[in-house]
């Protein structure tokens, strides 16, 4: 494989839905492109936009939908433009699989753990025999680190940490090329916490799967992330390869971010942010962080354009242009 | 405020809330005008009927409207009475103290049907020598028919329909017949035109005098129509309205209330309590109730009280399977966890903390549970447990049943308290339903 | 230095019984598992560890809404084992409690000011005026101004932090000399998460307050607190000062701790984390001898895994409780 083809881009994606007070721009405008292997992650306060990124990307909508549109390139192919049941048979799950917050309390706690990993396999016709079912499942298992002899049991017989290995087995006995990651460790307890994260570094190393790891915890993020992207009220401000990201960061948003991330091993000024994020039935025709920004000036009251500040930085903030 | 307000703003959305909350509201109105316009004691007198008081009225009568259909023309109630009209009375000395008292007592008929009756209500002031009528029924066309003379008392009344020897002067017809058909038509039609009773009388006394009023009833009668006893039905159909509702309330609110304070209880403090609770519930649960109020209004009393009193108690610990399922959980609740850390004591957490948490998702319950007692009072009534002296809508229709309405084709005695009951029911459901969806927004459609 | 004790925790035990069939007790769950530490007037304790360690039953046991099983808690020179239940209040509402989720510890059918209100109506301040003067103080402290604004919102209407903040006021509007926050940031944003915890920092020392900071999230222990306590299993493994914890962690559970937080740096995504793998202990039957020996790569044979290990001092005031420090 190319080493630097882009497997996945996304151009102007927008999901809105409806509610009764009027839309809800959950995501605006996102474009983002990713570079085959590579993992990118979201990191964003609740309510920012990040897990309805996750669905629109996968297509995983709730009914209230009041706009979906944009563009979605896997692999070259636009998958937004592919028929509901075309998408379903041939994307999700077998190009593109998600690991949904809390999913080790969303598996079936009546169905075996191994029938249940393979359960994507057979529903998408991906292997003929039960033989080879459960040689995909071992190797799924195997990469996850979960303990062959938990197979046979049910969920609820695993602890958290273990259910967790099984949903991520889950996503990836298909051998997806993208997998979306929400909140993986967010329920789990520290040291379960830095175990999935070996689990998942050492997925990315031997398998090369590209990951979309979307998480509020920085920190953590930290430990996957080759690209990183902030988001702020349902808009992509910020993004750029790791090192440049957890280190200097540019957009005012992401730098106050970072400054309020208590640190373990260094003593530092901690700061916070003042004010609540807009709503985003009727957020602020410009640069929404505008209100809580430090920074501000007169051009904030436009909307800012998304640039490329340096190499591979995008920034979407007047102070660059 | 702001939640009153938003919720209000929220039931603005569901059509079906707002019918039901305007015929709510309408049923209200109607419940406050029928307590003004008709006070308790008055409506309980006239239910009761006693004095005569409903004697001009027909017996069961439709209501009138029914008038207003097109190309129906029912005969209603003709009263024509001489109090009213002074200086008719031609009076001439014809003795020391006797006089002829003379005069016509006239009306138009319209109706191409006859009357239901026709009664004559005599009223006389005498010391000791009542006076003497003869009373002469002129018809449109001319004919004289004298009908029977009359010595009435201070007060009387000449059942005209009744007379059998009118009968035979009429040509066997029943008088009220007899009297107002054309000649020779056969089926008999009413002959339309200016009726005129005649009256000459003779009194025998210096201060003697008498009044005559003649009543021709007819098939319709007011808004409402009449039931056996000639009482206006409007009666019942009106203070039904009061009643029903606040019975319905009262239940409602008593069984609601002490179902959660007793859920609460069992919930907070928990071990035995909560099991006699429990079993309490389910006693509850097993008994028959309605041989239960049957048995009640029988043996102690079927006063409405009593047996409201009997649906409450019965109904204790009717709510407190549902209300415990809520409070299980609210009892974990942080802040009641709060609460208790900053040192507050089982009452106030059980009435502060506890209640008040499930109260919003008890109003539509509490809502759609008020038609079911509006339905247990008629209930009840029809089986002959209703109250004795209160005018109700299951009393209307208790006696609609015991008088064979509908095998008689009085369909109205039926139908409109049969249409209020529900009607009232439709209203509360639809609106206790739309509150539901509000409070409970999960069950909201996407 | 003795004089300003203000809470002393001796051998606390808190077991909850466990019943099969309703009736038939089936051993006891040893979520505090004696415990003893002291804490100081105005000191800020940070106690970690990971859910089901305990802590939340050692805050709650402190607080009195559990009655301990053995041990006791001495509170301003007063052990509450022999307070009556109408003392037991009393003591409750002289310390101050945060709650973890900020939307669930505040009814909801309560505005601000009721919400405000009711400590002050149930530790019999009567007066109107009077509860008027310490509500708005406590906004004022906590900077929720101007206060009317506030005083009639409910709680939806409010944001995460802003919640918080007035569960903060009214854990502090008794004027307590003791507040235990149980994990108060934990479901807040990182972006409030530093004011709120600064907020209550700054109220600390202007009122000289003890804290006991309850978390599970290292990181932020250096900056909100002087002594740190460190749980596992039901039972303490560490305690010291947070400078001196961090430089010296020695029980290998914390050493693993230490090395599962990570800070933000782009150098994590190259290095794997050396953390054991397992479990939790269950604390209806914990592993004989030291709780942490199954996953601990320092297990010493025939004594981790047999003898429960004592409290062995690493240097002033830091002890571990693990038999490598014999």
């Amino acid at each position: 494989m190319e080493k630097n083809k882009k497997i996945f881009n996304v151009k102007d994606l927008c999901l809105y839905f409806q509610t009764k007070r009027g839309p809800v721009q959950a995501v605006d405008q996102v474009s983002f492109s990713l570079v085959c292997g590579r993992t990118i992650v979201f990191v964003g306060e609740s309510g920012c936009g990040k897990t309805s990124l996750a669905r629109a990307i996968l297509r995983l909508l709730p009914r209230n939908v009041h706009t979906y549109s944009g563009k979605v390139f896997l692999n070259s192919i636009n998958i937004m433009a592919l028929k509901e049941e075309v998408f379903r048979k041939e994307i999700r799950w077998v190009k593109a699989a998600m690991v949904p917050q809390a999913a080790m309390n969303a598996l079936n706690p009546v169905i075996k753990v191994e029938e249940q990993i393979a359960e994507p396999l057979l529903v998408h016709d991906l292997v003929q025999t039960k033989d080879e079912a459960h040689k995909r499942v071992v190797e799924a298992c195997r990469l996850v680190g979960l303990p062959l002899d938990f197979l046979g049991r049910y969920p609820f017989e695993l602890s958290g940490g273990m259910r967790q290995r099984a949903a991520i087995a889950m996503a990836l006995a298909a051998k997806p090329d993208l997998v979306v990651l929400d909140e993986p460790t967010s329920a789990l307890d520290l040291l379960t916490q830095a175990n999935i994260m070996n689990v998942l570094k050492r997925i990315k190393k031997e398998t090369g799967i590209t990951f979309i790891l979307i998480t509020h915890d920085i920190g953590t993020s930290s430990e996957l992330a080759d690209d990183a992207a902030v988001m702020y009220a349902g808009q992509i401000v910020e993004k750029s390869d790791a090192a440049h990201f957890f280190t200097e960061p540019l957009h005012p948003y992401a730098e106050k971010l970072m400054a309020s991330v208590p640190t373990l091993r260094e003593d530092k000024e901690l700061d916070f942010i003042p004010g609540q994020p807009p709503s985003l039935l009727n957020p602020p025709s410009g640069c929404r962080f505008a209100d809580r920004c430090h920074k501000r000036f007169d051009k904030c009251v436009y909307e800012p354009p998304f640039l490329e500040v340096k190499k591979n930085h995008w920034v979407k903030c007047w102070l660059y242009e | 405020m702001k939640r009153i307000a938003n919720t209000i703003r929220d039931i603005k959305e569901y059509p079906s809330a707002l019918i039901g909350l305007s015929i709510i509201m309408i049923l209200i109105a109607v419940s406050i005008f029928a307590v003004i316009y008709m006070p308790y004691h008055r409506a309980i007198a006239l239910w009761k009927g006693a004095d005569n008081i409903w004697m001009d009225n027909p017996r069961n009568a439709s209501p009138a409207w029914v008038n207003l259909l097109p190309g129906i023309n029912i005969p209603e109630t003709i009263v024509v009475d001489s109090a009213g009209q002074p200086g008719i009375k031609t009076i001439t000395p014809i003795a020391a103290e006797t006089k002829t008292v003379d005069f016509r007592l006239g009306f138009d008929y319209t109706y191409g049907e006859f009357p239901k009756e026709i009664n004559i209500f005599f009223t006389a002031q005498y010391e000791e020598i009542p006076p003497h009528l003869d009373l002469i029924w002129h018809t449109p066309d001319g004919r004289s028919i004298s009908l029977d003379s009359q010595t009435p008392k201070h007060s009387s009344t000449y059942r005209v329909s009744q007379s059998s020897r009118l009968q035979r002067r009429t040509g066997g017809l029943t008088p009220h017949i007899g009297l107002l058909a054309k000649p020779g038509s056969k089926p008999e039609v009413p002959l339309q035109g200016k009726y005129e009773l005649e009256i000459q009388g003779l009194t025998f006394e210096e201060a003697a005098d008498f009044e005559v009023k003649l009543v021709v009833y007819g098939h319709v009668h007011g808004l409402a129509g009449t039931d056996h006893l000639r009482r206006d039905l409007l009666v019942a159909l009106l203070w039904g309205t009061p009643i029903a509702l606040a019975f319905s309330l009262v239940a409602a609110v008593g069984t609601t209330i002490f179902g959660l304070i007793f859920a609460a209880i069992g919930v907070w403090y928990g071990g035995w309590l909560d099991g006699l609770v429990q079993r309490l519930t389910e006693l509850t649960m097993i008994l028959p109730a309605l041989p239960i109020y049957i048995m009640v209004g029988l043996f102690v009393s079927r006063s409405i009280w009593v047996i409201l009193l009997t649906v409450i108690l019965l109904s204790l610990f009717s709510g407190s399977k549902i209300y415990r399922a809520m409070f299980l959980q609210i009892k974990e609740a942080h802040y009641i966890e709060a609460a208790r850390a900053y040192g507050a004591g089982d009452f106030r957490i059980i009435l502060r903390y506890l209640i008040p948490r499930i109260i919003p998702t008890l109003i539509p319950g509490f809502v759609t549970a008020i038609p079911i007692f509006v339905f247990l009072e008629a209930s009840l009534a029809l089986l002959g447990v209703g109250d004795p002296v209160l005018p109700t809508w299951g009393k209307v229709l208790s006696e609609a049943q015991a008088n064979g309405a509908l095998h008689m084709g009085h369909y109205y005695w039926v139908l409109q308290p049969a249409v209020l009951l529900l009607i009232t029911g439709l209203a509360f459901a639809a609106f206790g339903f739309a509150l539901d969806r509000i409070f409970n927004p999960r069950l909201r459609g996407l | 230095m003795q004089n300003n004790v203000l809470l002393e925790v001796n051998n606390l035990k808190t077991y909850f019984e466990m019943k099969k069939w309703g009736f038939v007790s089936i051993g006891h769950v040893r979520a505090v598992d004696n415990v003893s530490f002291n804490l100081k007037q105005g000191e800020a304790l940070s106690v970690v560890g990971e859910s089901g360690c305990g802590k939340t039953t050692l805050a709650r046991t402190i607080l009195g809404l559990y009655r301990p099983t053995s041990g006791d808690i001495v509170y301003d020179g007063k052990s509450i084992n022999e307070f009556s239940k109408g003392e037991i209040k009393a003591y409750r509402a002289q310390l101050g409690y945060v709650q973890q989720d900020p939307y669930g510890a505040l009814p909801p059918f309560m505005d601000v000011r009721r919400i405000l209100a009711e400590p002050l109506i149930i530790n019999g301040v009567k007066s109107r005026q009077e509860q008027e003067k310490l509500i708005e103080r406590a906004l004022t402290d906590l900077k929720m101004t101007p206060v009317e604004d506030f005083l009639p919102k409910f709680p939806h209407m409010l944001s995460g932090g802003q919640q918080q903040r007035i569960v903060i006021a009214r854990a502090k509007i008794l004027g307590p000399k003791l507040i235990v926050s149980d994990e108060p940031v934990s479901m807040l944003d990182a972006s409030v998460r530093i004011e709120i915890l600064q907020l209550m920092r700054q109220l600390q020392e202007e009122y000289d307050l003890a804290v006991i900071y309850i978390t599970h999230d290292l990181s932020t222990v250096r900056y909100f607190s002087e002594r740190i306590l460190v749980m596992y299993g039901g039972k303490i493994v560490e305690q010291g000062p947070v400078q001196e914890f961090l430089d010296n962690p020695s029980h290998p559970y914390t050493q693993a701790l230490l090395e599962a937080t990570s800070d933000p740096d782009p150098k994590n995504a190259e290095t794997f984390k050396k953390v054991p793998g397992g479990e939790p202990p269950s604390l209806l039957n914990p592993p004989p001898g030291c709780r942490f020996h199954p996953r601990c790569s320092y297990m010493i044979e025939g004594l981790c895994n047999r003898e429960e290990p004592p409290d062995f001092i690493i240097k002033e005031n830091h002890s571990a409780a693990c038999w490598l420090y014999r």
